[in-house]
């Protein structure tokens, strides 16, 4: 018995240590939250008021009358409209040499831009996905919205 | 869509779809993915974003600001200039939701990469406890240390220069 015991407890202990890697840093805070403004982390959902950290893998979900705005630990301003759903997939920053990356994806709805200190010291380094298409930035502001029916 | 930027560059945005890529590098460049590998380039309007995306960018949260305080030589004093520099620092902290204040140390060109990014560090660390001590809490405080990566004057190496050694706030 002693061998499965072993191999179970493995894996698990090496979960829990990623788990707290990931949430030891914020990856950035609310500025501004109006109406519905929801976080998916680790399938759980929370109002998220200002003030709010936002983490990697976190999903950030508004409403129909929802709004939010986010500033990231590199200076990245994200904003996002009413319906949409934004997932923070990669945030990485070195605050010495401005080295990292960040990934998000806008799965529904309408996002606004403001690139920091990540896109401006490499221009791999942000990255915006929607279904169709990867978004590549060399420091600079701009929009994107993920299709509706409107389109 | 690119906005036209605030910034003295326009930067660029590449959207690539399968095996297609189009550049944007002029204000209200657009480029739409109707079907994945398929971008096609189009131009937008002010009005266009403002009915699209106005939740959005009205959500927008405030730029980041930066302060810079200097010292007088060879003391841990700043100088009078810096002192205003302090009150300034306060009202914009003040108008601010959730205000995070990151206390940035960075040197000049004397010293090597390593011996500066711990200097630029330690100017940063006392930075941070004296905007402690006059009352701001130190949970809404983060130091950074970026050595001589980033200078006010750009310098030779092995140059001193004061210009450079300096602390930055930046509050968000």
């Amino acid at each position: 018995m002693k061998f499965p015991m072993i191999f179970l407890a493995l894996p698990l202990a090496l979960t829990i240590g990623v788990l707290q890697a990931g949430a030891a840093e914020n990856a950035g805070q609310i500025k501004v939250s109006k109406g519905a403004v929801q976080i998916e982390r680790s399938g759980q959902r929370t109002p998220a008021p200002v003030g709010s950290v936002v983490q990697q893998g976190d999903l950030v979900i508004t409403g129909a009358d929802g709004s939010v705005g986010i500033t990231f630990r590199d200076n990245s301003l994200l904003s996002v409209g009413p319906d949409s759903v934004l997932s923070i997939d990669r945030f990485v920053f070195d605050s010495t040499t401005h080295q990292g990356a960040f990934e998000s994806s806008l799965k529904q709805g309408t996002l606004a831009v403001v690139s920091g200190k990540l896109a401006k010291q490499s221009p791999e380094a942000m990255k915006v996905r929607t279904p169709a298409a990867i978004l590549g930035v060399r420091g600079t502001e701009f929009l994107v919205r993920t299709g509706s029916v409107k389109d | 869509m690119l906005l036209p930027g605030k910034g003295p560059t326009p930067g660029a945005l590449t959207v690539t779809s399968g095996d297609e890529t189009r550049t944007l590098d002029q204000p209200y460049a657009a480029a739409r993915v109707s079907r994945p590998g398929s971008v096609s380039g189009q131009k937008t309007s002010e009005t266009e974003v403002r009915q699209t995306f106005g939740p959005a960018l009205e959500a927008q949260p405030g730029r980041p600001v930066s302060f810079y305080l200097y010292f007088l030589a060879d003391t841990d004093e700043f100088t009078p200039e810096s002192k205003q520099v302090v009150t300034q620092l306060f009202a914009e902290i003040a108008r601010r939701p959730a205000p995070e204040i990151v206390v940035i140390g960075h040197t000049d060109r004397v010293g090597s990469v390593p011996y500066n990014d711990a200097l630029s560090l330690r100017r940063a660390e006392r930075v941070r406890d004296e905007l402690v001590k006059l009352g701001i809490p130190k949970g809404r405080i983060s130091v950074a240390g970026r050595g001589a990566r980033e200078p006010e004057v750009r310098t030779a190496e092995k140059v001193a220069e004061a210009r450079n050694r300096r602390v930055e706030i930046s509050v968000r």
